[in-house]
């Protein structure tokens, strides 16, 4: 097994530098020789470690190490989303250079925050979830490590790709034809992985919190093969044409990325709230039953909500009825599971009183319920007709990104960075405090300046005079914006703040620091007082 | 059931199952949520019976109401021009003169002319149609084609070095490119240029004035008054079409240079040309 491991090892850092030096432009062979040294790196590190492969107990290595790189790429993605929002402001921040330049920053700023921020929140939880509920160790001996340093190795190929110009153009799909086929090996990896974990389980049941991870596992790697099939120009370049044309593409491409929303920021982060919320508030999760018909309605109805996103458009008029009716049947499935994040805390409400970490939790499933109200409402067609493509939109996607998974993610950290690095507690819970209300500020002055900035335009796009002409020329709408667009970059720089002191309180907590503070003592629970 | 534990707390029956210290409450799902969960379905269901909704083998459910946002959208222009179409007709026939003459056409026209220049021209000649390097300021008096409201129109529908038969055209020689002058010479007659502008008097004593005789008062005309029946430029006021400085005009008689502005004639409908032409005039046109 072990020859086996090297010798695949190998043969791929072999195909990858001679690619390296065979490649026809400059990024692809810069990407190959990125995976080559990946090869090269895992051969010596299988080596040394061979024979003594640890096998028991819990794999804890992978989830310290994806903490660190949760909290890295987070901080990243966050700052990225600051320059581009103060890019929107004041241009001149695009400094007139390509790679600087709006246009290709902005992946860079999503796709670090959804993939690399939420993305090794997803891996580092579900590996943390899927062992202590199955009380069993990750399955697989290396092939975790392999996913995760995957993982990695696409994000840094997608990120440099996008600053030095490859994109296939598909939004939130950008990375090109190579670095798809790339995660799609590491995300088949890391479904073999949790699914053979579940398997060997000792406990009887499968626990609701991974149901979600499944679902999210299996649906985003069908969304994003279906998505990003494509021809390569040559197997030496980077560029290449989907498979997909006019609005074929267009549903395509939305019925993506409105399931990424379903199954990687919903799905995923769902599933997070299932285990960290009860475990935190130390209570039994609300309804069994609400889990069980909330999970199969989200996942069967999200699927079919995508064409809300291509309302009036060439779009036949029947497939945005479905997109539409869809969407509004999923309201419900969606509080389902605000319902039973924030009803497990009944019987210990006074916690909020003293803890941050379970404060950011439930604050983030406030923000959840918030959000999957105003998507339905949304796709709603007379409410998109004045929403779609203004900032409205914006403002719906970060009171989502920033309140409910970014919350649920930094709530999920402060968690499990003291359990993993064997800590007595938190180094500082007065500094979660903070980042709690910096980030809270944040987020309210982000999403309010949206709501704003999005109806405004809106109004203003469709605004005509008494006698039937146009009233104002899209760069007067575009001027109109400018004072939003202030206050949002000011949200999104106390947004960066609060994630820097949650990056310094992580650090001080990994190092073995207490500060000296108070630390609140919780009230004894109200035994019986339902009974 | 009753020989699953029961939570202390709330006094719910849990499902007896545990996972890692988490156990689940068996409380009923909400009615109020199960109910709004059903009411969802069943308006989804009414909206699928009313609207075009599921696809068939080459066709699909049309919806008792027979809606399609194509004829919506046909309809709603259709209104628009409806309620126009006396004041468009009109316009159509009337002349330039009497469109201003009209005080309900002239209304029509600014409106309409408004909003054409914000949809079609403010992306070069700005928002507020102050104009910008190489580009002419709209709300002086200060016209390279002329400034009438026919002229203006003119110079709309058949724009300037444009792709069309009738547009404006003419090429400034590039003097120093093309040795003409040498670049003391370029020099001499910039100065005279840049003297012009200014209108202080000392123009007439600078030696570029004999080499502005010989090469540039054919279409300049004397003392840089400028002729716009071939588009020449007045070099006498301020006003500049690039930026005014020496380097410019220096610039400009060693290179020249040739912005061009489209015909809009095949790209915009009559009446519209008109309302434009109507509108730019009341911006800054002369008589």
């Amino acid at each position: 097994m072990h020859i086996l491991s090297v010798l695949i090892m190998a043969l791929g850092a072999v195909l990858t530098a001679l690619l390296a030096f065979q490649a026809s432009d400059g990024v692809m062979s810069f990407h190959a020789a990125l995976m080559a040294l990946f090869f090269l790196v895992a051969i010596v590190l299988l080596h040394r470690r061979r024979g003594n492969l640890n096998t028991d107990g819990y794999e804890d290595g992978i989830i310290r190490a994806g903490a660190i790189a949760s909290t890295f790429w987070g901080v990243v993605g966050f700052l990225v989303g600051l320059v581009i929002a103060l890019q929107l402001a004041f241009p001149v921040l695009n400094f007139d250079l390509p790679w600087t330049n709006f246009g290709r920053l902005r992946p860079l700023h999503t796709s670090a925050v959804i993939f690399a921020f939420g993305g090794n929140v997803l891996l580092m939880t579900s590996f943390h979830v899927v062992q202590r509920t199955c009380q069993a160790r990750l399955a697989g001996g290396w092939a975790p490590w392999f996913v995760f340093w995957g993982y990695q190795l696409f994000i840094v190929m997608a990120a440099t790709g996008y600053v030095l110009g490859v994109t296939q153009s598909k939004e939130y799909a950008e990375p090109e034809w190579y670095v798809d086929l790339w995660l799609t090996l590491v995300w088949v990896v890391y479904l073999l992985v949790f699914l053979a974990t579940l398997w060997k389980r000792k406990e009887p049941h499968i626990y609701v919190a991974n149901w979600f991870y499944l679902a999210f596992i299996v649906t985003v790697a069908m969304l994003h093969i279906i998505n990003n099939l494509a021809i390569p120009v040559s197997w030496t370049g980077t560029r290449s044409y989907g498979v997909w044309a006019g609005v074929q593409d267009a549903l395509t491409q939305w019925w993506y990325a409105h399931n990424a929303v379903g199954f990687f920021l919903t799905a995923g982060f769902l599933a997070i709230m299932y285990y960290y919320v009860p475990k935190r508030a130390e209570r039994p999760v609300y309804s069994y039953r609400l889990s069980i018909v909330h999970f199969w309605s989200l996942i069967f109805l999200y699927i079919w909500a995508g064409p809300h996103h291509l309302h009036y458009t060439a779009l036949p008029e029947w497939s945005q009825t479905l997109g539409m009716t869809f969407s509004v049947m999923l309201w419900m499935p969606s509080w389902g599971g605000m319902i039973n994040g924030l009803m497990t805390l009944s019987g210990a409400w006074d916690k909020l009183r003293t803890d941050p970490v379970l404060r950011m939790m439930v604050v983030s499933v406030a923000f959840y319920g918030m959000s999957t109200f105003e998507g339905p409402l949304m796709s709603i067609k007379a409410v998109n007709a004045l929403s779609h493509y203004t900032d409205w939109t914006i403002g719906h996607v970060h009171s989502g990104a920033l309140g409910w998974v970014a919350f649920v993610s930094f709530g999920a950290l402060y968690h499990v960075v003291p359990i993993m690095w064997g800590r007595q507690r938190l180094y500082s819970l007065v500094l979660v405090n903070v980042h709690f209300w910096i980030a809270t500020l944040g987020i309210v002055l982000y999403i309010a300046a949206m709501w704003v900035s999005g109806i405004l335009q809106g109004l203003m796009w469709r605004a005509y005079d008494h006698l039937g002409f146009l009233e104002y020329s899209f760069a007067e709408t575009v001027e109109a914006m400018h004072p939003f667009y202030v206050i949002r970059a000011l949200g999104g720089l106390l947004f960066v703040i609060g994630s820097l002191v949650m990056a310094y309180n992580l650090w001080r907590t990994m190092r073995g620091d207490l500060r000296a503070e108070a630390v609140p003592v919780p009230l004894a629970p109200a035994v019986g007082a339902a009974s | 059931m009753t020989d699953k534990p029961i939570d202390d707390v709330s006094g719910v029956v849990t499902t007896g199952h545990e996972w890692d210290g988490i156990r689940e409450l068996d409380t009923p799902m909400p009615r109020w949520w199960l109910w709004t969960y059903y009411a969802c379905v069943i308006w989804a269901i009414g909206y699928w019976i009313a609207m075009p909704a599921w696809p068939l083998v080459s066709d699909y459910t049309r919806g008792v109401l027979g809606h399609s946002q194509r004829a919506q959208l046909s309809g709603e222009i259709a209104a628009v021009k409806a309620g126009q179409a006396d004041l468009t007709a009109r316009t159509a026939k009337a002349s330039l003169a009497e469109i201003k003459a009209d005080a309900e056409l002239l209304e029509f026209a600014l409106a309409g002319g408004r909003s054409a220049y914000a949809v079609n021209c403010s992306q070069c000649h700005g928002s507020g149609a102050a104009g910008s390097d190489g580009y002419p300021n709209l709300n002086d008096d200060d016209w390279i084609w002329g400034g009438t409201v026919e002229q203006i129109h003119a110079t709309i529908q058949y724009g300037i070095r444009a792709d069309h038969d009738d547009t404006r055209d003419n090429e400034m020689p590039a003097f120093g490119r093309d040795e003409m002058l040498d670049p003391q010479q370029v020099d001499a007659v910039s100065d005279y240029v840049m003297a012009l502008s200014r209108d202080d008097g000392v123009a007439d004593t600078l030696p570029g004035k004999a080499l502005y005789t010989e090469h540039c008062v054919d279409c300049h005309g004397p003392g840089g008054a400028g002729n716009m029946e071939l588009g020449a430029p007045k070099l006498r006021d301020g006003i500049w079409l690039y930026q005014g400085d020496k380097a410019m005009v220096v610039d400009m008689i060693t290179n020249s240079r040739a912005g061009m502005m489209p015909a809009w004639v095949d790209r915009l409908d009559k009446v519209t040309l008109k309302q434009l032409a109507v509108y730019i005039h009341s911006l800054g046109g002369g008589a």
